[in-house]
């Protein structure tokens, strides 16, 4: 992930619980539909198994859970938001994928002590664009164990 | 200029050169006088020497330069090829390979050759090593071989004579493949023609001077051929001389050179019969276009394919369901073009065992050298093809399993005389299809494994216990020795016999999927068995069905499938059991193992899975048999490494994603 404070980002937001969350679009490889996944016996709860996208079988995991929030079930909004880092490739399931946002750098902050409901760590900062707070994850922290 | 995007073509182009270099200089050894041999390797070495240059790569230029100026004195036959002469030119080899590999993998391909270079300059300035110098040139001159005196001697017997016949061109000459070949015509029209040297090949591509030699069985006199062939034009010089054929390798022409050339009669026969086969083999490989593909886009071509294939399966659903006769019939002709594409996907990512075999020649020449043994390496079935992915990993696993064969297998050769066997022990590396699997074996006809010492060290190490021991049969005493920290050679050698190996060669044969076995016979040698599965990507399973959850179990671990009445499960230590054929079978019910959400209960008869891990057995419960398919393995991913029983995963016709069942974690 970037260091840099001061480059912009041009982020993908999508919403989980009430709040919006943001990702650098270098790591996003596609935004797909819910289908069907198949469990994966003997992970973690918040693995939900793996799908076929386009061949490739992905691993999917479901954010809500993952940050410890209450499951939710899947709606017309749900969308798996496929994700890359370095040699890893999975999806993450979200309450619904908004669009892709240009960040001036200068506007990104440190995480607060305490926002929403999510463990600080997993957050790399947060920005105010316009009306709206965006939190940025750190995706590898995200996708640590 | 950024060089990167030329550079993995330069590696790739070096590789393949240093590979041709190799085989060629093994063949050379077997047949010293071969000068389209010679021609072969010079070419290599002359283009290999053209591109580290341009690449900036100084030392490798240096030491390749050097190096084709010495095969340069071999073409023109300054230098004599002796295995000394080798000896040096496969040190230089081995130095070139280091420095590519050291270039590959992103080095500067550095390396202190100053050594080879200046061996090789004192060679190219005729100073043999281990051998007295041959100063002056050396005369065109012909040696039968057994075969080909046989010949000579048959024409002789029906009254024909032999001539040799030294043609000599203008210097000047402009067609000197069309003089050779009317030379060629007119000895034809009276007589036949035996030998040539260089060999007629060569002799159309104009690969000599001014000069060449042919052995000739005709009746017509010898001043009459003189005639004739001085009648075309461009020619200089003729000179005929009667030959008597005594005995084999009988060298015969006007000259008397105290020291004949290194050749043996063998090797003499085996080139005359290999000449025509080579001229075959030349022809075919021109024959034979292609291109370099990278591997990576053969696989998303695959996975583009395998895409297609579920929409195939779409496709077909909803033209069932409409029934609409045009579009049944486009779609069906649409799945057979798709399963012929299939079939050449599949095998263009197929290669021949041949990539990884022959580096083995060398190596083995040089373990031979290096241990004092004479071996004799026989490759069969070279041409036996593997998936690309498969061939990647079995290099090591046999190189191991040679490096053994040679070290314990082979014994020395006094010992081998003392045996009654013959001096050069042989060592053949055999490769076949047999069904679905491919089967690679490598036997000897060493001292074979002796079961006591096996035992006796399996015991020290702990491995098995002196009364298991008493029990074992001689097979599982064989496969003993591919337990971790097991080493059987009685003094530790630089080639094998580190305690670490054969353990590393199984795993990594059954990380491929397949298995390795070893037979022997004290005293006649040892057998290593690896059966490894035609490819890697796709294999057969069984498709089973546990509550609303599909799960694959690949064919190969299958015994049979089985219906087990309620009451025919027993209960041993709390674990379910079943008879099977008179076995106690561990019954293993998979909805427990996979806590499959919302399984039902057992009905009156448990479907079951008879499975196999060597000799041991267990039985999978499921709840039904859905059928057998091909399907395609894919890996769960990077983030789910490693997932207990489940080896992989593959894409069902409906798009869905089937779990492959790992039956080795699940028999214990």
């Amino acid at each position: 992930m970037n260091t840099n404070v001061q480059t912009d980002w041009k982020v993908i937001a999508f919403r989980l619980k009430e709040e919006e969350y943001a990702l650098p679009v270098q790591h996003v490889r596609s935004i797909e539909k819910m289908q069907p996944i198949t469990r994966v016996p003997g992970t973690a709860h918040y693995v939900k198994g793996v799908i076929n996208l386009r061949g490739v079988v992905t691993p999917i995991i479901d954010l809500r859970e993952r940050f410890g929030f209450a499951p939710e079930p899947y709606g017309e909004q749900t969308r798996m938001i496929i994700v890359t880092l370095g040699d890893v490739e999975v999806g993450l399931i979200v309450d619904a994928a908004n669009d892709v946002i240009d960040i001036p750098g200068a506007s990104i902050e440190p995480p607060p002590e305490a926002i929403g409901a999510i463990e600080a760590s997993y957050i790399y900062g947060v920005a105010k664009i316009e009306k709206r707070l965006l939190i940025l994850l750190d995706l590898a922290k995200v996708l640590g164990q | 200029m950024d060089m990167s995007q030329y550079l993995d073509i330069f590696i790739d182009e070096s590789k393949e050169h240093l590979q041709t270099i190799n085989e060629r200089l093994l063949e050379l050894e077997q047949t010293p006088g071969d000068m389209a041999l010679v021609n072969e390797i010079f070419r290599s070495a002359h283009t290999l020497k053209g591109m580290p240059a341009t690449m900036g790569f100084e030392d490798l230029a240096n030491l390749t330069h050097q190096l084709e100026n010495v095969l340069d004195g071999i073409r023109n036959q300054r230098l004599i090829v002796t295995p000394e002469l080798l000896d040096v030119v496969f040190q230089a080899v081995d130095h070139l390979e280091a420095m590519i590999i050291s270039i590959a993998s992103g080095g500067d391909g550095k390396r202190d050759v100053g050594e080879t270079v200046e061996q090789l300059k004192r060679i190219e300035q005729g100073e043999m090593p281990n051998k007295p110098t041959a100063g002056e040139q050396l005369p065109l001159e012909h040696t039968y071989g057994e075969f080909e005196y046989h010949v000579l001697q048959q024409a002789k017997d029906q009254g024909f004579s032999i001539y040799e016949i030294r043609v000599r061109l203008r210097k000047d000459c402009m067609l000197k493949a069309a003089r050779v070949y009317m030379v060629f015509e007119q000895l034809n029209e009276a007589g036949e023609i035996v030998k040539s040297t260089p060999p007629a090949d060569m002799l159309e591509e104009e690969k000599f001077d001014q000069e060449f030699l042919v052995t000739v069985v005709s009746k017509t006199p010898a001043d009459e051929l003189r005639m004739r062939l001085m009648s075309i034009s461009e020619i200089d010089e003729v000179e005929i001389a009667a030959v008597t054929v005594d005995e084999p390798s009988a060298k015969s022409g006007e000259q008397d050179d105290p020291e004949p050339p290194v050749s043996t009669a063998i090797g003499q026969v085996a080139a005359a019969q290999a000449k025509a086969e080579a001229a075959e083999k030349l022809a075919a490989k021109q024959a034979g276009k292609t291109i370099r593909v990278n591997i990576e886009r053969l696989d998303m071509l695959m996975n583009l394919f395998e895409e297609l294939v579920v929409d195939r399966g779409r496709l077909e659903q909803i033209s069932r369901d409409l029934n609409h006769p045009e579009l049944t019939e486009t779609v069906e002709r649409m799945s057979r073009i798709s399963s012929d594409l299939q079939t050449i996907i599949l095998n263009m990512r197929m290669v021949p065992v041949e990539t990884v075999f022959n580096r083995f020649p060398r190596m083995v020449r040089q373990l031979a050298r290096e241990l004092g043994k004479k071996v004799r390496l026989d490759i069969i079935g070279a041409e036996t093809e593997l998936d690309r992915t498969v061939i990647d990993e079995i290099g090591d696993p046999l190189v191991h399993l040679i490096r053994n064969a040679l070290d314990h297998g082979i014994e020395a050769p006094d010992i081998r005389v003392a045996c009654g066997k013959p001096e050069e022990g042989t060592v053949k590396l055999r490769a076949y299809h047999s069904g679905n699997h491919v089967f690679i074996e490598i036997e000897d006809d060493g001292a074979g494994i002796s079961r006591e010492k096996v035992l006796q060290k399996a015991i020290d190490r702990g491995i098995v216990s002196a009364e298991e021991a008493a029990h074992l049969t001689d097979q599982q005493v064989y496969g003993l020795i591919f337990s971790p920290g097991f080493s059987t050679a009685d003094r530790i050698s630089d080639i094998s016999g580190r305690g670490v190996g054969l353990d590393v060669v199984k795993s990594t044969i059954q990380s491929l999927g397949g298995t390795v076995t070893v037979d022997s016979q004290p005293g006649k040698g040892s057998l290593f068995s690896i059966q490894l599965p035609l490819t890697l990507s796709i294999i057969s399973v069984l498709l089973v069905q546990i509550a609303a959850e599909t799960y694959a179990i690949p064919l190969s671990s299958i015994m049979e499938t089985a219906l087990v009445k309620k009451e025919d499960i027993f209960s041993a230590h709390n674990q379910p059991v079943i008879d099977f054929r008179g076995k106690v079978v561990p019954l293993v019910r998979l909805k427990d193992v996979f806590s499959v959400p919302n399984a039902s209960d057992e009905g009156d008869a448990v479907a079951a899975v008879i499975v196999r891990k060597g000799e041991k057995l267990a039985a999978l419960a499921v709840d039904s048999f859905i059928g057998q398919q091909e399907v395609v393995l894919k890996s769960l991913g990077n983030y789910l490494s490693s997932v207990f029983a489940i080896s992989g995963a593959t894409i069902l016709g409906d798009g869905r994603v089937a779990l492959i069942i790992d039956c080795n974690a699940l028999v214990k």
